[in-house]
């Protein structure tokens, strides 16, 4: 089996992280197929926070998947970081996921088992980084997310706000350049979900690194920077958040 | 991430302790249920084991131990005559009818040695002396003997009873392993042992012999058949021939290899749906690792650690329990209870399928899951 290797991205070398080119991609089959992506382009650019809305069933999440690289697309380019992903083999794609790419999900996804600081630095087990200084990274994370008292809870006895923070903190963890979060605060009140999307607004500024969030919130549109409307597997618009459609 | 798959192990204890259970419960019923038989086993062929020889030389179309087709006399002669062989004496075996002070008769296996050499006797005599079988109307009984014949109370040394009324005299207790049919063994001389009998055309039940240094027991064996026309075998070969027979004869592999199987049933049953369970109930969480960046590989091996780790903690268990049965329930030899390493190895590489599989069922559904699943609400 052939391996692909993935070198490690220049940085500064583009203002583009992500850069999508006509991409599509359909569900099911004969007549019950459905395009859920119909030609999509797309350019992210490092230091960004990009909102991706639109109504249900307009394609985001799919486009999301597409670009963490968790579902292939039919038709299309996709580079991250300079990197032409659509043709990387199913191993490489976990690896490429696993040194460049984190997430935030909805339902946060913790280990029900694991206490917070284990859940945080789970990416590092991940990366084989010894037990002892994973979890000290994640406690130092989780403690400038304000989460210091909280490090050995189980999700099970934190508030919804404190588990998507330890999300946040494990999609911190592994220094990511792209962070994906899927509608991070549609299980959270409008106060918590505001401190959230802070907090994501505060590492999608650090330089080469870029975050998209997908919402229906659109109590959160201020935090962006940018925000791209979908509609029946397609781009409507983009608008720069303070600025006029394009 | 080994300890990630061990906090997943272990922090879900309802499923931990059901995994637990049923591979201890697995393990268990197999290894006592195993040591139960090959305790059946053994005692099948006590026949030959409470008899101290290398070679034993039979009628050619015997079957088992205890099914004696005599010889004739001239046997004991010709077996001597064969090179390599160092000695070679008769022996009686047949069973026979005791009848106690009570008025009470009781079956015994009657064993006749060879009166002057006493060669075949039991490795240890507990009470009085093997030689004193030389003295008239005496016999050595087993510790088996001494309970079905009234107990340590009634049969001692001294104690006078009949055998076919005829009068015979206690002047021993030995240790033997007990017999299938559970009938104590009675030792007695060779000639003594005739005059107990009713009287037969034939009456000498085996040859027994030795090689002499240098020559194996097999090739003695195998070289008394060649020369005598006579069957011969070595002792363990002719072990092995009983139990292939009680095995053949008997419903005991069919009852035991059921209960056998019913327990790696169990084990897989319960191992596999609570594994599976414990995949399906954690699948937002393996396909969040999975996006993260854990590999399918990474996955299987958490799984694999998972199940083989509950394994060695249920064998380990299932050993014990099983072998805490053995020494209490199974002391004394009330039931035959015989656990071997093989038995013991037998039951970890069945252990090892049951993990094997449990884990095999868990590893293709998430093989099969798509990461996508962390991003459907």
């Amino acid at each position: 089996m052939m391996t692909q290797t993935i070198p490690k991205p220049p940085d500064g070398i583009s203002t583009s992280l992500v850069t999508a080119r006509g991409l599509t991609k359909s569900f099911g089959e004969g007549n019950a197929r459905i395009s859920v992506l119909k030609g999509v382009d797309l350019d992210v650019f490092m230091g960004e926070v990009l909102l991706l809305v639109g109504p249900s069933g307009s394609g985001k999440t799919t486009l999301l998947s597409v670009i963490a690289g968790i579902l292939d697309a039919d038709e299309g380019e996709l580079s991250i970081l300079e990197q032409s992903i659509t043709n990387f083999s199913a191993a490489a794609k976990t690896q490429f996921r696993r040194d460049y790419l984190s997430f935030v999900f909805q339902q946060y996804n913790l280990l029900p088992t694991l206490t917070a600081a284990e859940n945080a630095a789970v990416p590092l087990f991940i990366r084989g980084v010894p037990k002892k200084m994973a979890l000290e990274t994640a406690a130092e994370i989780l403690a400038e997310l304000g989460m210091g008292e909280r490090l050995q809870s189980l999700p099970s006895k934190l508030s919804g706000g404190e588990q998507q923070r330890v999300a946040i903190a494990r999609a911190l963890v592994g220094d990511p350049r792209l962070l994906l979060c899927d509608e991070p605060t549609a299980s959270l009140d409008g106060e918590t979900g505001h401190k959230v999307v802070e907090q994501l607004q505060h590492i999608g500024k650090r330089s080469n690194r870029a975050v998209i969030i997908v919402t229906h919130d659109s109590r959160i549109f201020e935090f962006g920077d940018r925000i791209v409307h979908m509609e029946d597997g397609q781009i409507d618009q983009v608008q720069h958040v303070n600025g006029e459609p394009t | 991430m080994n300890f990630v798959a061990l906090k997943m192990l272990f922090g879900d204890r309802a499923k931990y302790l059901m995994l637990l259970a049923g591979l201890t419960f697995s393990t268990m019923l197999i290894v006592q249920q195993g040591s139960i038989f090959w305790g059946l086993m053994m005692y099948s062929q006590s026949g030959i084991s409470n008899i101290n020889a290398p070679v034993w030389v039979t009628d050619p179309n015997i079957n088992q131990v205890d099914e004696v087709k005599p010889l004739a006399d001239t046997a004991v002669t010709v077996v001597r005559s064969v090179p390599g062989v160092e000695w070679a004496v008769p022996l009686y075996k047949g069973v026979q009818r005791a009848r106690l002070a009570d008025g009470n008769y009781q079956q015994i296996s009657l064993v006749g040695l060879d009166t002057a050499t006493l060669l075949g006797r039991p490795h240890t005599v507990f009470e009085g002396a093997i030689e004193e079988l030389r003295s008239p109307d005496t016999v050595v009984l087993d510790q088996w003997a001494v309970e079905r014949l009234g107990g340590p109370d009634v049969i001692k040394l001294g104690t006078v009873f009949e055998i076919n009324d005829r009068k015979a005299r206690v002047v021993g207790i030995a240790d033997t392993q007990k017999s299938f049919q559970n009938i104590p063994f009675v030792y007695t001389t060779y000639e003594r042992a005739l005059s107990y009998s009713p009287p037969e055309r034939r009456k000498l039940s085996y040859v027994i012999a030795k090689p002499i240094p240098g020559v194996s027991p097999e090739s003695l064996a195998r070289r008394i058949e060649a020369e005598t026309a006579l069957g011969a075998y070595t002792d363990e070969e002719f072990s092995w021939k009983t139990i292939r027979w009680v095995l053949k004869n008997t419903g005991i592999g069919v009852n035991f290899g059921t209960t056998v199987l019913l327990g790696f049933i169990v084990g897989m049953a319960i191992s596999g749906q609570t594994f599976y369970l414990f995949t399906v109930e954690n699948l937002k969480q393996f396909g969040a690792l999975k996006a993260i960046g854990a590999s399918t590989g990474m996955l299987a091996r958490m799984i694999l650690l998972q199940s083989f780790l509950v394994g060695f903690i249920g064998y380990g268990m299932g050993v014990g329990l099983a072998t805490i049965f053995g020494l209490t329930a199974a002391s004394n030899e009330q039931l035959p209870f015989v656990e071997t390493w093989p038995l013991l190895g037998g039951v970890f590489v069945a252990l090892l399928g049951i993990c094997s599989l449990s884990s095999a069922i868990s590893i293709r559904k998430l093989a099969k899951l798509e990461p996508a699943i962390v991003f459907r609400g």
